[in-house]
């Protein structure tokens, strides 16, 4: 039953986002921290118990699936209702800010590679 | 005649729907028609959905985009934090735990470094344009990790909508640099393989870009990208309200 993923789901973002407000209290922030992120884990730990499928093709993940496809359209809503015109002057910020984080991950993205295949081809280095 | 503002109010989760669903599809005729498919269509529609908020905005002199007609007030309650957080918990749903064990520890390392370095990147940027408050500095930094987790560090810390806006436009900016720049830049960065392809979506977290980009250069290694840039979103919003805003908390 799609209900069963969807209950699970809103289940798992209610714990996460008590215990993010939980957490939050208790490093004396009145903020939630983590809670999305807590959510996240607790739902991927319950849809990979060991001996039970929960996988988007199942009856219970289907309802869980659709609200994963429905992400961008609530991104794309969240959006629409921002204050951008507060924002606007502060367009060379986010550009140049965006534009940094981009350049710096492209830069460490041969690094990490070398180190995902395995240090021991270190002398296989090249100047290219 | 019948009250159309009432009546779009009594119904408003219903317009929004058809709201979102009209942006969408525009984008959709935008990106195959203007971009030739350079471009993914959920970043031509968040750009939209930024693009209207501003006009709204303009236009109202309000706080909540196109929220603030009333005929729109629903576009409020979709984009609001209730089914944010429910949508962004469900997209873990894409990710396998025997995946990302598979993924192996420079992958899981580079989802660390990424958000770290995104993070820093956009904090220092905000700190050049002369933000001093250390909530807004990790807001910033955070939109800088991606669109989504600049607003949720932003909601969880209190900034104003302001300042969440310019956190999803550095996101946004990201995200699309990412689409269009990958497959041109993909044969310098060796970004032809799953390890690379995996380190990559690892650094770059914004699952739109990465995976738009990767389907633009090999759709062979999507997954793979996919794969560490969905945890990257969780992980980001996990350190960036925390520990990375209390680094800055004690820097600044």
């Amino acid at each position: 039953m799609p209900i069963y993923g969807v209950a699970l789901l809103a289940g798992c973002t209610l714990v996460g986002l008590f215990v993010g407000d939980l957490i939050g209290a208790a490093m004396g922030l009145e903020a939630n921290v983590g809670g999305v992120g807590i959510a996240m884990l607790l739902l991927l730990a319950l849809t990979n118990l060991p001996g039970r499928d929960v996988g988007p093709a199942s009856p219970s993940g289907a309802g869980v699936q659709f609200w994963s496809l429905m992400y961008i359209p609530i991104i794309v809503a969240m959006a629409a209702k921002q204050n951008v015109a507060a924002a606007v002057s502060g367009g060379a910020m986010a550009i140049t800010a965006g534009t940094l984080a981009v350049l710096a991950g492209f830069a460490l993205v041969p690094l990490l590679s070398h180190l995902a295949r395995g240090g021991g081809q270190r002398g296989e280095r090249r100047d290219d | 005649m019948i009250d159309v503002a009432r009546f779009a109010d009594a119904n408003g989760l219903l317009v929004a729907f058809v709201f979102v669903g009209l942006v969408m599809l525009v984008s959709a005729v935008l990106a195959r028609q203007v971009g030739r498919g350079r471009v993914h269509a959920s970043a031509i529609a968040i750009a939209l959905g930024l693009v209207l908020a501003w006009a709204a905005g303009v236009d109202t002199g309000g706080k909540n985009g196109v929220a603030d007609y009333p005929l729109l007030a629903g576009v409020g309650v979709l984009g609001g934090a209730m089914f944010r957080d429910f949508a962004i918990v469900a997209t873990a749903f894409g990710a396998r735990v025997t995946d990302l064990r598979a993924a192996g520890l420079a992958g899981a390392l580079s989802i660390l470094i990424g958000v770290v370095l995104s993070f820093a990147a956009g904090a220092a940027v905000a700190i050049g344009f002369g933000v001093t408050d250390p909530a807004e500095i990790a807001t910033i930094g955070a939109g800088a990790a991606t669109y989504i987790v600049g607003p949720v560090t932003g909601a969880s810390l209190g900034v104003s909508s302001s300042i969440i806006s310019l956190s999803i436009a550095a996101g946004l900016v990201k995200a699309v640099l990412v689409m269009v720049a990958t497959p041109l830049i993909a044969r310098r960065i060796g970004l032809d393989n799953p390890a690379s392809a995996m380190v990559y979506g690892g650094l770059m977290g914004t699952t739109s870009g990465v995976t738009g980009g990767l389907a633009a250069t090999d759709p062979k290694l999507v997954p793979y990208g996919a794969m560490t840039s969905t945890f990257y979103t969780g992980l980001g919003c996990l350190m960036a309200p925390s520990v990375l805003y209390l680094v800055v908390k004690a820097l600044v």
